[in-house]
Parts: C-alpha cells; structure tokens; sequence
C-alpha cells in the first residue's frame, strides 16, 4: 500500500547507516537545510528532542511559549525566508495547540512542516495518556498529512513532505511519528523527492490561451490588475513589475499581495477589499478587463460576487486550478506559475499607457484623500491616531522594514499606510484573521530576515493572545521591535458594534494590565507613549535600537477605519464614512 | 441552476487517510452523499472511488477541482447517468416458510430476474443487481412477507468515455 513508492527521488550515493527513527528525522531536516526550528517538547517527542540536543551546533531549536506561537513562528520564518518553518510539538495538547498555525498556513498558503510525536504504535486507539487524533483532526486543514509508525518510513515521508510544502500552491504539511519508530534503529539512507505520480505542482502554460490572454488584453480601453500573494510565492516580482510598466495597467493588491510592487511605484493604486482604498475598490466595477494574478477573490476583496465586476471581461493567471471560476468566472485563465504567464504575456505586449483610465484613479484618490486620509494622517484632535503612528514608523525606516500585523484595525491601518521598497516584508495573518499572530510570527520573521528591521505592529487584544512570546524574544535575543497600537478595545469589533449594532460594545472594552511592565519583566526595553509630542521620539529610540524593544501607542479609543465596504454588500457600495 | 445525479470517480493511490480527506470535502460545504463506494481499479495499486450525489452542476466542477487537488488523487472525473453505465445490488433475506407457503412470492422473484443465492431452513436470500428503481421495487414487493434484512450497495459504475488514468501514470514515469 505504500504510495511513497510511487514518487520519484534524485539518486543518491548508497551510504546508508544505522540510526535511530528519531536522529533520522534531524538528518532529513538538515539535508532539507532546514537548520532552525520552532517547537516544545513533551512525553511522545523526547527522542527527537534528545537528538536536538545531540545536534545543537547543527541545528537550531526555538522554544517557544506555547506550540501556537511555534506554528506562527515558522510562518513568520517562511514568509521573509521563502524557505520552508518547522514546527515540533508532543502528542495531545502540544498537537492540538499546532491547529490554528496549520489552518491559517493552510488558508495564506505557506509551506510550513509540523512534526508531531505520537503514543507508540502498540497503544494508538486505547485512548493512551496524550493520545490524540491528529491526524483526524488536521485533515482538512494540511496540504498532506501522514502518520509514521516505522522508523524506515521516516526518509521517504519527509522527502516527500519537503518537496509538498514547498512546491506548487504551498501549504502545511504534518508529519505524526509514533514514539517507538522514534526509538526504532534503521538504515538510513536519505534522498531527496522531486515528483509524486499523483501531484502536478507545475501546469504548463497553454499557448492557446496565452493567445486569448493577449488579445484581451490589446482590446482593453480601461484594463485594471488585482494581485495577490501568487506573485511573492511564485517568486515573480520581476516579471511582474516588468508586465505592469510595460503594459502600463493600475494594479492593486490584495492585503497578501502587499510589498510584492513597491508601494510607491506609480501604478501601484492601492489596496482592494473591504478596507482597501477607493479608487481600485470602485474602478473594479468600471474597468473593461480585470486582471486578476496569484488571488483567489476572497469575500472580503469582492465583497458582494452578483455585483462585482459584472461589466468586465476576467483574465485569471493562477497555479491553483482549484481556484479558478471558483469564485468569479474567468473568460481566460492561465493556469501556471504566473512567472511564466507573466514573461510570457509580456513578451508579446506592445507598450502600452492608459492617461485618460488613470486620472479617474486619482480622482477618486483625491476624495479620499480629503475624507479619510487626512484625518488619519494629520489629525486635528489630540487624540494620537493609529494612521500617524504608521507613517511615524515609515519616517525612520523609511520603507525597508518588515512590517508584521496581528488581526484587527491596527492591520488594516498598518496595511494602508505602512511604505514597502522591497518584497516579502509584509507578513499578516489573511485569510484566517489569526488573533495573536503577530508577535511569535515577528520572531520568526527576524529569524528568516536576520538584517532586516522588523516591526510588528499589534492590537492590544491579540498582544494577550500569544503574549508570553515576549519569554522566546527574551531568551533567544530576538531584536523584533514590538509596537502596540492600544485602544483599550477589541477596536475592529467595536467598530462594527458601533455601525452595524447601535453601539452596543458587548464585550469589547478591556482593561488592559500595564504594558510596559511586563515587557520590562521580561527585561525588554519598554517605552510608552501617550502625547503626540513625544511620537516622533520613541519611535526613533526604538528603530536606532539594536536590542528587542516595545513601545506601547496609546491612540485614540474610538476611531473608526474607513474606507469600508460592508460585509456583503457591493464594491460599489464602499463608505467613507 | 437545478440539480442533478452526478457520479464522481475518482482514481487515487490507496492511502490511509484519503477517505477522510475526500469526505471532509463535502463535510466542509455541507453536501450530503446519496452513495460513496471503494475499491480496486483496472490499474494494479491504483484505487477507484465512486460517489453519487445530487448538485448543481457548478458546484459539482468545484468539487471535483476540490477533491483533485488532494496530493493522493491521481485524477478525478464527474459523469451524469447517461454518460455511465451503473448498477445498484441489493440482497433481501426472507423467511424460507414463505417460500413454500406463498406461491407469490416464486413469482416476484421470477418477473424480477433476481437470483436465489440461497436457501436454508430458517431463511433464504435473493440477490437482485439493477437500477435503484428495480432494487426499490423488489424491496416493495417483498416486504409484505416480511424481510427479515434488507441491504443495498452504493452505485458502482463505469463511463462510456475512456478514462485515461494509464496515459497520466506513463506521463510521469517517462517524464522522471
Ligand atoms: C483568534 C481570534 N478571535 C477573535 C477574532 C475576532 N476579531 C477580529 S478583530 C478583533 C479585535 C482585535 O482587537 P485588537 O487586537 O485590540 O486590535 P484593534 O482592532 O483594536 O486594532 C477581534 C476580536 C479574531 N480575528 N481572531
Ligand atoms: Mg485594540
């Protein structure tokens, strides 16, 4: 029954030595240079720990907090590394406590491997102390999951994992490794896997459709580009910014997308989706051709699909045939890596500009600019705002940061305003709103990107949710500069509290313990800020730092972020107040 | 859009854990099976399933797309009835009393083609292999002499179209 011998593996010199299940699960990560791991330890995985410390000048194990952090720490790592994070965790709990990472991996398409220990084979199904069923439960939620319970499985499996998680669309792999194939001694002998008879990572380009994708594209008067993460996964940020000068279209991202064209190029319009910025939210259901490359139209970019870009012919360039006409039906779609759709289509284009098509974007970005960006930005109140405090962080690193965000306003704030130069250096939680993300996935961000700043911008709701992180920066000296954005509320359901449900803040209010402290208890450097005046100031002490910093924001309780499209309703339909 | 009958087969290598996978598919979006049957395929090592269900026909493509997208599925297909050829086997076990006693019943079994595949003192056991409506029938038409059980296997079918599966293996075999 074995189906891993139905995949194909590079040849190898036949120097194969005896070693135990759990030494040879190290020896595949370091022959994947997977050389940096997240994790903790417990009862069904202490072989594989003993191990780690056998081979700790090799191999560089983080003890996280809590295995959510380990999950999202790994995000981080693959998300500014491009390579693939592992995650380890014990049996039961340690497993359970890896879901949220794996789904959100799932849903934002990040290769990420955990590793879970398991009750030896003998026991599974007595409900033994730590059983559980994880690979039950983490099913629907993994690219590929598989359950080890011989030592002589492990090379196979996680060649095979490696090359899952980070080939095609990416995504979560886990691997579950009873305790005795831990034990268990073998020979092993590792090779790499390069295909699986049953998994096409790679489409090729179908020229005939190539052929259709260009004509769409000459016959187009007002053509418009939605982007996605597909261009940063795919690794195709060339082409792509050689494809949008040269066939001079507005694009605009989705929040995943973010960074993959600098932020201050001059056809990058903006964002689009329900706190995305007006002009490409509204100039969807006006283009005559909707671009649409490495996205998935996800509800919160189309919001209502009866009413989106009904006027539009759609080209689709997408990896995932799963994804097309999933959502919103493509007239063409080219179902490859867009790095080569994309070198392709703007090989055969001739130089093109839309003048006219772009003035209707700034336009629109000139109200609002008036209505909403001004106030964010130059406020007029007291009250420090969370726009002011983004372009702040945009002063002193002027646009070269890695900025992480949690799940809430602040995100959204952040996503809006923060600068980027360079990809792969926005790093948030899309498609699963993964409260409590941000801090253990900027762990992982630095890590992945140790020369480049990174600052992780966070609720003071999600700050509590994974807050014991700050022990990992501690311990592991992780110079991550921490931000808290604080409103003293769950902001972003407050808001629709107060729009949506006549003001009734159920639940919303916190009573938030003193930042500040406890980042000192954990001996980080720790500032608070509570006066415009002193914005400027902290925020350049905490960019010159070299060290882990925290600086908590105290903003203005009840703001609101606009623009908004409600959940539902059209594009078209999109607020400004 | 209305809904229709749609056989889905698809080809997959025999891992434990894909049934879970496919059936969380439908699990997630809330969509009932009218019939889910494995087995061996015509290709060695190579696994068929077979579900039926009852769908629009864009959400059946979104589906399939889905179930395809699983690293084990080699590929997947859907079909209306009248691109397949299907069966339904049922087996119906009846009192061997009333076999003697009810001239009735000889009858029934004779005008259904079904076959007797056996009898023993106590009870005997018709088998029947057709079109649900045929297996139904029987099942109506037995019950008011009681049936002792009544059993019915999920849809198996075969396409009128080739499949292919062969030409996708050697695909990957010359191409590695
Ligand atoms: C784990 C989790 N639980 C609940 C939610 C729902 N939710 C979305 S935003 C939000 C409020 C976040 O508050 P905070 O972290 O203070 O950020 P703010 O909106 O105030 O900037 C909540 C509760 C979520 N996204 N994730
Ligand atoms: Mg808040």
């Amino acid at each position: 029954m074995k189906n891993h011998k139905n995949q194909k593996n590079q040849k190898s010199p036949n120097d194969s030595i005896t070693i135990s299940g759990a030494e040879a699960v190290i020896r595949c990560l370091l022959a994947e240079e997977a050389n940096l791991v997240y994790g903790y330890p417990g009862g069904a995985i202490m072989p594989i720990y003993d191990e780690l410390y056998k081979y700790k000048d090799q191999l560089h194990h983080v003890l996280t907090r809590h295995e959510q952090g380990a999950t999202h720490a790994a995000q981080g790592f693959a998300r500014t590394s491009g390579k693939v994070g592992v995650a380890l965790a014990t049996s039961g709990p340690g497993a359970t406590n890896l879901v949220t990472g794996i789904a959100d991996a799932q849903i934002d398409s990040t290769p990420m491997i955990c590793i879970t220990g398991q009750v030896a084979s003998h026991l599974l199904g007595s409900d033994a102390f730590q059983e559980t069923d994880i690979i039950g439960i983490s099913t629907p939620v993994t690219k590929w999951n598989y359950q080890i319970t011989k030592a002589s499985e492990i090379p196979e499996i996680m060649a095979k994992a490696f090359y899952i998680a980070r080939s095609g669309r990416p995504g979560p792999v886990l691997i579950d490794i009873t305790k005795d194939a831990q034990f268990e001694m073998f020979d092993f002998n590792y090779v790499k896997c390069t295909g699986i008879r049953s998994y096409w990572p790679n489409p090729p380009l179908n020229t005939n459709h190539l052929e259709e994708a260009l004509q769409l594209i000459n016959e187009a008067k007002k053509p418009f580009i939605v982007w996605g993460q597909g261009v940063i996964l795919g690794q195709a940020e060339q082409e792509f910014k050689a494809f949008v000068e040269k066939s001079g279209i507005p694009a605009a991202w989705t929040i995943l997308g973010l960074s993959a064209l600098p932020t201050d190029h001059p056809l990058n319009r903006g964002m689009v989706g329900m706190h995305g910025n007006y002009a490409p939210n509204l100039l969807t259901n006006e283009c005559d051709l909707l671009i649409a490359i490495g996205m998935r139209f996800d509800d919160r970019v189309t919001g209502d699909l009866n009413t989106y870009a009904k006027q539009a012919k759609v080209l689709h360039l997408e990896l995932d045939p799963a994804e097309v006409n999933k959502n919103v039906k493509a007239d063409v779609a080219l179902i490859t890596n867009c790095k080569i759709s994309l070198k392709a289509l703007t090989k055969r284009i001739s130089k093109n500009t839309f003048p006219k098509w772009l003035k209707r974007f700034d336009a629109l970005d000139v109200i609002e600019n008036e209505k909403v960006i001004k106030g964010d930005l130059f406020p007029i109140k007291p009250g420090i705002t969370m726009g002011e405090s983004i372009a702040m962080i945009n002063k002193y690193t002027k646009g070269d940061a890695v900025i992480v965000t949690d799940v809430g306003q602040h995100q959204m704030v952040a996503c809006r305003y923060a600068k980027f130069n360079q990809s792969k250096s926005n790093v948030t939680s899309g498609g699963l709103g993964t409260m409590g993300f941000a801090l253990p996935a900027a762990i992982g961000a630095k890590m992945g990107a140790p020369i480049r700043e990174v600052v992780a911008v966070i609720g003071d709701g999600g700050y509590q949710m994974t807050i014991q992180e700050l022990g990992t920066i501690f311990q592991q000296q992780v110079a991550v500069k921490i931000v808290i954005l604080n409103n003293d509320f769950l902001g972003m359901v407050r808001q629709w509290q107060q729009l949506f449900f006549d003001k009734r803040y159920a639940s919303t209010e916190m009573t938030n313990p003193d930042f500040v402290t406890i980042a000192k208890g954990y001996h980080i450097e720790a500032e608070r800020v509570e006066k415009r005046e002193d914005l400027d100031q902290a925020v350049g002490r905490m960019i010159a730092s070299e060290k882990p910093f925290f600086l908590e924001i105290c903003v203005e309780k009840e703001n609101n972020v606009f623009p908004m499209i409600p959940t539902g309703a059209s594009v078209s339909d999109i607020r400004l107040e | 859009m209305e809904k229709k009958t749609y056989t889905i087969s698809v080809y997959s290598e025999n891992n434990v854990g894909l049934l879970n996978r496919i059936s969380a598919i439908f699990l997630k979006r809330h969509i009932n099976l009218e019939s889910f049957s494995t087995s061996e395929s015509e290709i060695p090592n190579v696994f068929r399933f077979v579900i039926v269900i009852n769908i629009t026909p864009d959400k059946v493509h979104k589906i399939v797309q889905q179930i395809e997208k699983q690293i084990d599925v080699i590929k997947a297909y859907y079909h209306t009835d009248e691109e397949t050829i299907f069966q339904e086997n049922a087996l119906y076990k009846v009192k061997s009393s009333f076999l003697f006693e009810e001239r009735q019943i000889q009858n029934i079994i004779k005008a259904s083609h079904a076959t007797i595949v056996t009898v023993s003192p106590e009870f005997f056991v018709i088998e029947k292999t057709g079109f649900r409506e045929e297996t139904e029938q029987l099942r109506k038409d037995l019950s008011p002499f009681g049936l002792l059980q009544f059993v019915r296997s999920g849809r198996i079918s075969v396409t009128k179209a080739k499949m292919g599966i062969s030409e996708i293996l050697n695909t990957f075999k010359n191409n590695n």
